[in-house]
């Protein structure tokens, strides 16, 4: 920020002021109030620069400055950082057919990628250190081979349509396609992007799509062999043709080598076409992706008679299960009537066995009470009179009224209660409508 | 588009994203900012998607289905992102798609697909669709593919909105380099233009938008913002504007046609008034008269009236002193006086209206510079302002790593202490004895900071004492006397040349002399030699100055430690 410019004078040094090396503290500033700065703007980040690495005004200009030199020095040094091969310095200049014109350059790892003012700075430094002059001047033989080399790279490389045909058949530039073992190691996607890059630059239609990689759409993937099947491609042979001889030769001998030339190029053109349909048809028989997009066609298509299938399976566990559960049900019920029953017959038989021992008593009872006679011997028709009645009673009542007078009786010896409580049941029994009045004829007296 | 994108191959736009209108920008290589307009040619695309039949559309034709298509319309969602259903004010939907509560936020319910069920988008889902459009004009503008952007936001923006917003944009395939502030992506679009000065003002900055106007009152202090001070309005507004307009056609339209019923009363009518109004407005901010024409605005019957301006301004006289009072309120807010603020910074589509700046001239002493479209042909556009900003700070981060960004915005670094009074030297004017203050360093700087003053000496030369002190804005009322006054000082600190043609004035800003902070004397002053003053103020309110003649050797340098520490020390 510009200075503050005050017109005003300053006052004149009073008499006998002094201070410390002319300056004197008095008080210290207020106290300062914290407020938000907006994180906008350049200055704002000169700011944030020095907060964050803690940095006074000047430090941040010196340092600010020191990177803005910096930037300038790396940009100058970038392309010469290339080794000259021994080999390529040996070159003749004749030989320019066969020269890799990037690498005389320096340029080999930029290739047709290269600008043209890489070039044309390249061509300048290998220029300031190969000139034939330099190396006379250093005691060398006047060699200007490899002078003539860069010339010659030059000419090529800054006119379009030479460039052009030299970049159709520059080896160095290709990137061989892998082998079907190092696909299937699993990079698929690093080792044939790299091929479907280097091949993508003799498009015509540029962009040209990227390979992609496992999770691209299927879209994405029809795009992409869809255009390089239909790949059109700028590529051309002239720079291999053969010379064609001077004016001055044979002008049937040129013909015959123009032709050839022609000849060569198509067929050249024919085969690197073929090379191609090769190569994608190669990369889509490895493509994962193309089988994981048929599998899910497939799964989708296949999904509703898998569903029913799946429905209707579920639905015959289901049967069954209930099935099951029925017939275990039923086995249950028949075990626990056959268990009733048994009980049941059991409980009969008990009854039926007391019944008779509560018969015993009672017609023991009788006997007890002296066959209901007054006193002394018992007549027999007595006993017969008696007995009959008792059966009789026996009969009519049934198994609990049975125990009842079983009951009553069990305990009683003498003959008058004996035959009171007879009384009494022949009394009920007669009540109920069993029994008629004076059926009972050993009872009734 | 979920990975990270490298910083280098980076395409950043600005956008700024309004609830009424959006635009988009982009800074080219000469770093001038650049409105890019949409594919129908428009600069303000309005905030705005409509669906019909499954299609859908955006800006100025999603705009004109209010008529038609008012149900499967959204508009002014900005506001709603990120909010809760219970704290959003629908109102300005009220011609459009109504928002619904979703969950546990808000929707829409309209058919965006040709089939006929409605079916129910989110505002971020409606969001990301706006912004998505946004990214294709500008990427087919400049042929490249965008995918980050600096986007403004009000400065009362929730940290929730903001994240909000943030996710929708990442759906939207942008990545969000920074949110800034609306009024501040304003004053740098000013900034940033190449004429412009740095200079210590005070900036207010009025934002006068559809649905909503913000104040916000800015220190500027040596090209770093700080916010001293916001006003939001949500019922000083551009809609009432419209309101007044509408209100006055519908009247106009009821006495030409006694049968014809209240156009106001039929959602259709009323949105075909509604359009022609804002319209009719934007026209009488341009000329002095407009027309206003819609067929068949109701019952079948066409209607044509004109207004002229004068007419218009008397209507909406109550509404342009609204706005006058709202920004006056924020110059309050800041404990200020208007006559610290240098700068007024007219923004938003309600800017154009010249009243209202004539407004806010009437309000303001004549030492405000007031920027906007009637007043200052130099002004930039008002609705372009923050996109503008925007594109500025997108190109100026869009080389940095997110991580990086994320570092220089946080508290640790934007939160710096605030000079609470200016810093200067005392001079003497007419008299010897009484002092008048300077400020090199205005009130409200953050710190730490470092800036330089030159002074004039006595004629004479000699030794002379500098005193550093500390100095309160002060508004002296005077009486209007026939004795000159003194200058304003404010006004000295950012001219270079300075004049004594200020002319007599009821009120003036002067300054009071606070504590002396340090003397130092500098002796043996050649004759009509300057004196430069240098002072570095530190985060911890440590000073360190150095005196030195002009082109002279030595000098003094003097260190004033901290409040908490007082000791005098020397170099």
């Amino acid at each position: 920020m510009a200075a503050v410019q005050i017109a005003l004078p300053l006052p004149v040094l009073p008499e006998g002021w002094s201070g410390e090396r002319d300056f004197k503290a008095i008080e210290h500033l207020s106290h300062a109030t914290d407020r938000n700065i907006e994180p906008v703007g350049p200055h704002f980040l000169a700011h944030a620069r020095r907060k964050r690495h803690k940095r006074t005004f000047s430090e941040d200009d010196r340092i600010q400055a020191q990177v803005n030199v910096k930037k300038v020095e790396d940009d100058d040094s970038g392309e010469i950082s290339e080794p000259e091969d021994p080999l390529m310095l040996q070159r003749e200049a004749k030989d320019w057919k066969g020269q890799d014109h990037y690498a005389v350059l320096g340029l080999s790892k930029y290739r047709y990628r290269a600008t043209e003012d890489q070039i044309k700075r390249a061509h300048r430094k290998k220029v300031l250190k190969h000139h034939p002059d330099k190396k006379a001047a250093a005691g060398g033989t006047e060699d200007d081979q490899f002078f003539k080399c860069i010339q010659k790279a030059t000419e090529i490389l800054l006119d379009p349509a030479k460039r052009r045909q030299y970049d159709s058949v520059d080896e160095g530039a290709n990137v061989e396609p892998p082998t079907k073992k190092e696909t299937q190691k699993g990079n698929f996607y690093k080792l044939w992007g790299k091929v479907f890059d280097s091949e993508a630059r003799f498009s015509k239609v540029q962009p040209v799509p990227k390979l992609g990689n496992e999770n691209s759409t299927k879209a994405e993937v029809e795009h992409f062999y869809n255009f390089w099947y239909n790949f059109d491609s700028w590529r051309s042979f002239e720079y291999l043709d053969e010379d064609v001889p001077d004016d001055n030769e044979n002008r049937d001998q040129k013909r015959h080598v123009e032709r050839k030339n022609q000849n060569a190029r198509r067929k050249k053109k024919t085969e690197d076409t073929a090379r191609l349909r090769k190569l994608v048809d190669d990369a889509l028989a490895l493509d994962e992706r193309i089988r994981k997009f048929k599998q899910q066609e497939h799964a989708q298509r296949n999904k509703k008679r898998l569903d029913k299938e799946a429905e209707q399976k579920r639905l015959a566990e289901e049967a069954a299960k209930t099935k099951e559960e029925e017939a275990r049900l039923k086995a249950e019920k028949e075990a626990a009537e056959k268990a009733e029953k048994l009980e049941s017959k059991k409980a009969k038989e008990a009854a039926k066995n007391a019944a008779k021992k509560n018969k015993r008593v009672v017609r023991g009872s009788v006997k007890e009470a002296n066959y209901f006679h007054s006193a002394g011997d018992v007549p027999a028709a007595q006993i017969d009179f008696a007995l009959n009645d008792v059966d009789l009673i026996i009969t009519k009542v049934d198994n609990e009224e049975l125990a009842a007078l079983t009951s009553k009786l069990s305990s009683k010896k003498d003959p008058g209660e004996i035959k009171q409580i007879f009384q009494e049941e022949v009394k009920r029994l007669v009540g109920a409508g069993k029994l008629k009045e004076g059926e009972t004829k050993s009872l009734s007296a | 588009m979920s990975e990270e994108i490298d910083s280098a191959q980076r395409v950043a736009i600005g956008i700024s994203f309004g609830n009424s209108y959006s635009s988009i920008a982009f800074t080219t290589s000469e770093g001038k900012a650049e409105v890019i307009a949409n594919e129908e040619g428009d600069r303000q695309i309005p905030s705005i998607l409509s669906y019909v039949d499954g299609e859908e559309l955006q800006g100025t034709q999603a705009k004109a289905q209010f008529v038609r298509n008012a149900k499967n319309t959204v508009a002014y969602f900005r506001d709603f992102l990120g909010q809760e259903f219970k704290s959003i004010d629908p109102t300005p939907c009220h011609q459009s798609a109504h928002p619904v509560q979703h969950e546990s936020t808000i929707a829409f319910k309209i058919r965006d697909t040709a089939e006929e069920a409605e079916n129910t988008i989110t505002v971020s889902e409606i969001t990301t669709r706006h912004l998505k459009r946004l990214k294709n004009s500008a990427s087919e503008y400049l042929g490249k593919k965008v995918n980050a952007a600096v986007i403004t936001v009000p400065t009362n923006f929730s940290d929730a909105q903001k994240t909000a917003l943030s996710k929708a944009a990442k759906e939207a395939g942008i990545e969000v380099l920074q949110f800034i502030n609306e009024p501040v992506a304003a004053v740098l679009a000013y900034d940033a233009r190449p004429e412009a000065k740095l200079a210590d003002k005070i900036i207010l900055v009025a934002d006068l938008g559809g649905t909503r106007s913000d104040v916000a009152v800015i220190a500027s202090r040596g090209g770093i913002y700080t916010i001293l001070a916001t006003v939001h309005d949500y019922e000083v507004s551009g809609f009432k504007l419209d309101q007044v307009l509408m209100d006055h056609f519908a009247k106009e339209y009821m006495k030409k046609h006694k049968s014809g019923g209240d156009p106001r009363e039929n959602d259709r009518s009323s949105a075909k008034l509604k359009l022609e109004s804002e319209a009719v407005k934007k026209a009488l901010s341009i000329g002095t008269s407009a027309n206003f024409s819609v067929e068949s605005l109701a019952n079948g019957l066409d209607f044509t009236a004109t207004i002229n301006r004068t007419r218009y301004d008397l209507l909406a006289s109550k509404h342009f002193a609204a706005y006058a009072r709202l920004v006056t309120h924020a110059v309050e807010k800041a404990q200020l006086d208007p006559l610290d603020i240098s700068e007024i910074i007219l923004a938003g589509g309600n800017s154009h209206t010249p009243k209202v700046a004539s407004a806010l001239r009437s309000a303001f002493p004549d030492s405000t510079t007031i920027l906007a479209p009637s007043t200052s042909p130099t002004s930039i556009n008002p609705s372009e302002l923050s996109v503008r900003g925007a594109a500025i700070q997108a190109s100026l981060i869009q080389r940095f790593e997110l991580e990086d960004i994320e570092q220089s915005t946080h508290p640790m670094v934007t939160v710096t202490p605030h000079l609470s009074h200016a810093v200067g030297v005392l001079c003497i004017s007419g008299e010897e004895s009484s002092g008048v203050f300077h400020a090199i360093v205005d009130a409200e700087t953050p710190l730490p900071v470092r800036r330089s003053a030159i002074i004039a000496t006595p004629r004479e030369g000699g030794d002379v004492l500098i005193k550093l002190c500390e100095g309160a804005g002060h508004i002296k009322v005077t009486k209007p006397e026939p004795k000159p006054k003194k200058e304003k000082e404010e006004k000295d600190s950012d001219d270079d040349d300075e004049s004594e043609e200020e002319e007599e004035e009821l009120r003036e800003k002067t300054w009071k002399v606070g504590k002396v902070l340090a003397e130092a004397a500098l002796k043996g002053v050649k004759k009509g030699a300057k004196v430069e003053v240098q002072i570095s103020i530190s985060a911890s309110l440590d000073v360190n100055c150095i005196f030195r003649e002009v082109g002279g050797k030595g000098g003094v340098r003097g260190l004033l430690a901290g409040p908490k520490l007082v000791q005098n020390g020397s170099a």
